[in-house]
């Protein structure tokens, strides 16, 4: 079933489709990377979902795996992309910034070297929100992603460029980071998946750091067996990272549905707030797991309003403190001719960041600052733990779900400029979103329908929410909605 | 709990944070920030007397590895995208001088 499809790379509806026609020899890794590049030449100059293309070393990867050389890994000869603020020795980490607008990594980050080291090829990398900070796109330094679906429309953020990559097929999957919405929003405005895993489920070593006790890297696919696969090639302890998670993911079969499933419902995510179409969306969902003979329990998370206010302290703190090695000095922007060694680090920084950076910059180096610490910063820590606490106790005690069902956000993609001038109307958009970062949970956003607006369709997100470290089961659910529902094979009609 | 934020705190932290910011910058900062800081004084209303801070996910505690010898960065690699350099170090501008401007 593929509605308004204009025609998917090669024909093939997923990446192991695709990966299994090169390991048999139907496709070659050259045919498949020139489809893809083709693809990207088409629309990405309209769309701006790529930053950066790496036609010549794609190429040439593509000839090493048709000579064999990644016969038998998990992705060989798989396209896919990297989103802008994961390092790579190929082009420029800029992290969408004139901050690091010529910075060449002399390393690569272990997730985007656990993908090559698979076999994947890495087209190119995304576009984002200048240093992940956003929820549209709109902060990029470099020009705004468009929402394939309807091109008046942001993609979400701030991997937006990775999600609008995946919708509009330039890439067979792409990497995201989510630090509090940041894969599962833009997936769901785009109309894909995308799965944020338990933090440190995946080495953030070689990720340029956001908020560090937050910021974990997750994949965007067109099915959940795909973003099963990117998951387990990906995950893993990383001695690189000394907050990485102990242990490596073991196999397990996404086919198989989970028995005596309890799906948590959160009283407190029905708000006036949310589209109509987002709650429709919702009780379509309830209604899949219902059939498929889950139980159905009411859940109380009485904190969920708490967690935009200790997000955007616990982040910004973060980020102000994980900013401050931009100074001009050792890599990145210089401004020129400072009066002195201070100015150079004021010039630099405030010709190198963009507004949205400054504000939050701002705002953390405020909420940690003297009188102001315990107000702010240590208050937001204990109102964390207390957020941390309902999930426990609807994942733990008495309610005993398995997972707990939700909106992805408020609602489908806006329009370009709606929220620019109004930080705050931006940060509400993660409402559904940032509490599983503050936890650590395991949380996925999928395809649950649509909606119809200024006459274009408009896709909407439903997101389950799994205990830390339990993505087999996560991802074993999303694959019961998926099967049930058909919607992650819908595709945007790209009139671009 | 606090005082709304004013124009003076908002370019004492821009000084914090080493950031020059420009008296319209200051003033649209300020409202921004006034309104967000609104928004997370709802974090007032919830006792938290008693409550351990989480300031992370993980229950890890002194991740430390094998004291052996690796291979670390070249200092050629290290100082490749520097701005100025003066092998093999990071050059500045001159630090001890005519006194700060900030």
């Amino acid at each position: 079933m593929r509605l308004e499809c204009d025609g998917m790379a090669l024909g093939c509806n997923s990446l192991i489709e695709l990966r299994d026609a090169i390991a048999t020899g139907k496709v070659s890794a050259v045919d498949a990377v020139r489809a893809y590049l083709d693809r990207i030449e088409r629309y990405n100059k309209k769309l701006f979902a790529f930053r950066e293309v790496y036609a010549d070393s794609a190429l040439a990867r593509a000839r090493q795996v048709d000579a064999g050389e990644s016969r038998g890994r998990a992705l060989a000869g798989v396209p896919v992309a990297i989103k802008d603020c994961m390092c790579s020795t190929e082009g420029t980490t800029a992290c969408s910034s004139r901050m690091l607008a010529n910075y060449r990594s002399p390393f690569t980050a272990t997730a985007v070297q656990k993908l090559i080291d698979a076999g994947a090829i890495v087209l190119g990398r995304t576009n984002m929100d200048e240093f992940a900070m956003g929820s549209s796109t709109e902060h990029s330094a470099f020009g705004r992603t468009l929402n394939p679906w309807n091109t008046d429309c942001v993609p979400g953020g701030s991997s937006g460029g990775s999600a609008a990559a995946v919708a509009a097929d330039l890439c067979a999957a792409a990497l995201g980071s989510d630090t509090g919405g940041s894969i599962r929003q833009p997936a769901a405005l785009c109309g894909v998946i995308g799965l944020k895993p338990t933090y440190g489920r995946v080495s953030r070593y070689g990720l340029v750091a956001f908020a560090s006790s937050l910021d974990q890297i997750g994949p965007f696919a067109r099915t959940i067996p795909d973003a099963a696969l990117m998951l387990s090639v990906i995950a893993g302890h990383d001695p690189l990272d000394s907050t990485s998670a102990p242990g490596n993911m073991d196999a397990f079969d996404v086919e198989q549905p989970v028995q005596n499933l309890r799906i948590g419902i959160p009283a407190q995510y029905r708000s006036d707030a949310n589209h109509p179409a987002v709650s429709a969306a919702w009780d379509e969902a309830i209604a899949v797991y219902q059939d498929a003979g889950a139980k159905i329990v009411e859940v109380e998370l009485p904190h969920t309003e708490y967690g935009i206010p200790v997000y955007y302290i616990v982040a910004t703190a973060e980020a102000s403190s994980n900013l401050a090695r931009y100074d001009g000095v050792h890599y990145g922007h210089r401004a020129q001719n400072p009066a002195d060694l201070i100015d150079l680090y004021c010039k630099s920084r405030s010709e190198g960041f963009g507004d949205e950076v400054k504000r939050r910059i701002m705002l953390g180096t405020y909420a940690l600052s003297s009188g102001y610490y315990d107000a702010y910063y240590n208050r937001a820590l204990k109102v964390r733990r207390l957020i941390k606490q309902d999930f426990d106790n609807a994942f733990f005690q008495g309610r005993g779900c398995d997972a707990i069902l939700c909106p992805s956000t408020p609602g489908p993609a806006f329009k370009f400029g709606e929220k620019m001038d109004d930080p705050l109307a931006m940060y509400l958009n993660d409402v559904y979103t940032v509490n599983s970062n503050l936890a650590g949970n395991a949380s996925i956003s999928l395809p649950g329908g649509f909606v119809e607006i200024d006459g274009k369709r408009l896709p909407l997100g439903v997101q389950l929410i799994c205990p830390a470290f339990e993505e087999a089961k996560l991802l074993r659910i999303a694959r019961m909605h998926e099967k049930a529902t058909g919607y992650t094979q819908h595709r945007p009609p790209l009139d671009v | 709990m606090t005082h709304p934020i004013t124009e003076a705190d908002v370019r004492h932290v821009a000084k914090l944070a080493r950031l020059h910011l420009s008296d319209q910058q200051v003033q649209r900062f300020t409202e921004q920030l006034a309104h967000v800081l609104e928004y997370v004084a709802k974090m007032d209303e919830l006792d938290v007397e008693g409550v351990e801070p989480m300031a992370h996910p993980l229950d890890l505690k002194n991740v430390l590895r094998d004291d052996r010898e690796v291979p670390g960065i070249d200092p050629g690699v290290a100082l490749s995208n520097a701005p100025q350099r003066d092998d093999p170090f990071f050059a500045v501008p001159k630090v001890i001088g005519d006194g700060p401007s900030a």
